[in-house]
């Protein structure tokens, strides 16, 4: 433990899901906490990821936080600007290892909502933006990784609406449904802990816990039955170093991190 | 568990490409000056109950002033195309339930009501949680795809998106089986615009256009769409065009009209030329939250403005375009 090292919730979240990402891989990533965890990795032990942007930006120096998943910092300085379908048929043919999605609610499965609360669909109580490019991404991607506060409100047992594909209802699922071999939910890196997926069942289970978060602590917040590793481990806090990149050169105006 | 084989959402578009070549057959192919001004265009090419289709992604290089054109003209019944529609769909949404009739009747949804990082459109939920507009749900690549059906004169395409969510039980795809492979794929049904509009760098006067940046779904759009309006920069001289004709992005026998609207994705960002006004949107976001001050919004910024250019001057004209330049090109001092 490094003592004296203080960091909030969002810069742990941002480290550990920079961790996540392997040097040399492929990630399609949206705005905030997975673009900044993108941009930690690439100044970490992941100098040669590749960033894509589903509107078409590949590969950009980003000079700043984007705003949005196409504005003109997502292709500055990239080795290409090109269409959406072309970076969305890239991840179709399986060229892209990562992707972060989030949604307003997650299930046991990994399945995302993020189209609508309460009521039903021709009225909904609250009318959220529907798939955008997650459902295209979850579907194509080798592993999606999500990060999202942990409340009972999120993590939900039964979705109000399944935008996006996790394991659907468990092992086998995605493929009967018709979905590619091989792909599905890998990480979901919360305020409390992260999570992975149990070999077997494909249900989410814990895999570490963020220093002086208790299991019981997890379980409280999450509105599923939640298993744990055999191997529990601790999460690593922040290093100096990644917490100097991250508030020096990934979100010195404190974009995301000011809201930790 | 066996795949559902289709889709209960409506199909708002007939996909047919025998109708679409029917069309085309129709459509003039004469390279003629299509120079218009923004409200002429629209009166002529936009049509009550069509249809309408809107370039761009999200807030960047996104055709402003003929969505304000289309909800200052009163256009009705309209069905749209949502595809990170966050802007374009504030400002259409806003002929709903203001007052001014129903300028959205149908959407398909692939991200609407949503401005992704800067948060929920409040207006935009407004409409939609009412339940007066029918929508049938997509994704952001299969509603790209069902252009690209479009533009390559096919009824649909294939993919392997969609399957096993219930985006797709509420969307108009089916399942099929690959008569190759046998795998399973998804099949979209190609789309085909009455009217689109999309905006780009430059255009010569018969609409040959250049697009600097990501081109997001917009070139097979353009090819889509049965009539288009585009919306320039600046126009250049057809000599420029054929000094270089890899550069060309849309040919002219895809457009209708060619409209000069300098700063015309504002409050939007335009790659290379001017970085999207936050400030702006943000003020757009917040008096959304209350319907009689938003109507008092709408009147003096887009309902009770002449043109783009009024709407611009109200918005900081000159001197705020300035500073959005200089962002866009990172020549501002650190703060």
């Amino acid at each position: 433990m490094e003592m004296g090292v203080t960091y909030n919730s969002m810069e742990l979240m941002i480290c550990c899901a920079a961790r996540c990402l392997e040097d040399g891989k492929t990630v399609a990533v949206g705005t905030g906490i997975p673009c900044a965890a993108a941009m930690l990795a690439q100044r970490t032990a992941a100098p040669n990821l590749v960033i894509c942007f589903e509107a078409g930006g590949v590969a950009p120096q980003l000079p700043t936080m984007p705003i949005s998943v196409g504005d003109s910092r997502t292709f500055w300085r990239g080795v290409m600007a090109t269409s959406m379908a072309d970076v969305m048929e890239t991840c179709q043919r399986g060229l892209m290892d990562y992707t972060f999605l989030g949604g307003a609610q997650i299930d046991p499965y990994g399945n995302l909502n993020s189209t609508l609360i309460g009521g039903d669909y021709a009225r909904p109580r609250t009318r959220l933006p529907g798939s955008g490019g997650a459902n295209d991404l979850a579907s194509f991607c080798w592993r999606i990784l999500v990060v999202t506060k942990h409340d009972r409100r999120r993590f939900v047992e039964k979705l109000d609406f399944l935008t996006t594909p996790g394991y659907l209802t468990g092992a086998g699922a995605r493929e009967a449904a018709g979905l590619a071999p091989g792909t599905g939910p890998y990480r979901v890196i919360t305020d409390l802990a992260i999570l992975g997926y149990h070999e077997e069942s494909k249900r989410m289970e814990v895999v570490s816990l963020h220093p002086g978060v208790t299991l019981d602590q997890v379980r409280a917040n999450t509105g599923f039955e939640l298993g744990a590793a055999t191997n529990l481990l601790p999460t690593s806090p922040p290093t100096e170093l990644e917490l100097r990149i991250v508030r020096e050169e990934v979100d010195p105006f404190r974009y995301i991190i000011g809201r930790g | 568990m066996a795949a559902t084989p289709q889709g209960s959402g409506a199909l708002f578009a007939d996909p047919s490409s025998d109708q679409a070549r029917d069309f085309f057959r129709t459509k003039p192919r004469a390279m003629t000056d299509k120079v218009v001004p923004v409200a002429e265009a629209v009166a002529r090419l936009v049509n009550d109950g069509d249809y309408l289709a809107i370039g761009g992604f999200g807030c960047d290089r996104i055709p402003t002033a003929v969505c304000h054109e289309v909800v200052r003209q009163r256009k009705q019944d309209l069905r749209f195309a949502g595809y990170t529609a966050t802007h374009t769909f504030q400002i259409l949404a806003a002929g709903n339930r203001t007052g001014r009739g129903q300028t959205l009747a149908k959407v398909d949804i692939a991200y609407v009501v949503g401005l992704e990082a800067r948060g929920l459109s409040p207006h935009g939920r407004r409409v939609l949680e009412s339940g007066d507009v029918e929508c049938t749900e997509w994704s952001n690549y299969t509603l790209a795809l069902r252009f690209k059906a479009a533009a390559m004169g096919l009824p649909f395409l294939p993919c392997r998106s969609l399957a096993g969510s219930d985006t797709f039980r509420r969307s108009a795809a089916k399942m099929m089986v690959c008569p190759f492979t046998g795998e399973a794929l998804t099949a979209v049904p190609a789309l085909y615009p009455d009217a689109a509009a999309i905006h780009v760098h430059e255009a010569d006067r018969f609409g040959n256009c250049r697009i600097r940046g990501t081109s997001v779904a917009d070139l097979d759009l353009a090819r889509a769409a049965k009539r288009l309006i585009v919306t320039c920069e600046r126009l250049i001289s057809n000599d420029v065009i054929r000094q270089d004709p890899t550069l060309t992005a849309i040919p002219f026998y895809c457009v209708d009209a060619v409209c000069e609207v300098p700063y015309g994705s504002y409050p939007g960002n335009m790659p290379y030329e001017y970085f999207s006004d936050e400030e702006h949107i943000k003020l757009w976001l917040e008096v959304e939250k209350d319907l009689e001050r938003y109507q008092n919004f709408l009147e003096s910024f887009v309902f009770g403005v002449r043109d783009f250019h009024e709407y611009l001057e109200r918005c900081g004209g000159l001197r705020r375009l300035q500073e959005l330049r200089r962002q866009e090109l990172l020549l501002n001092p650190l703060p």
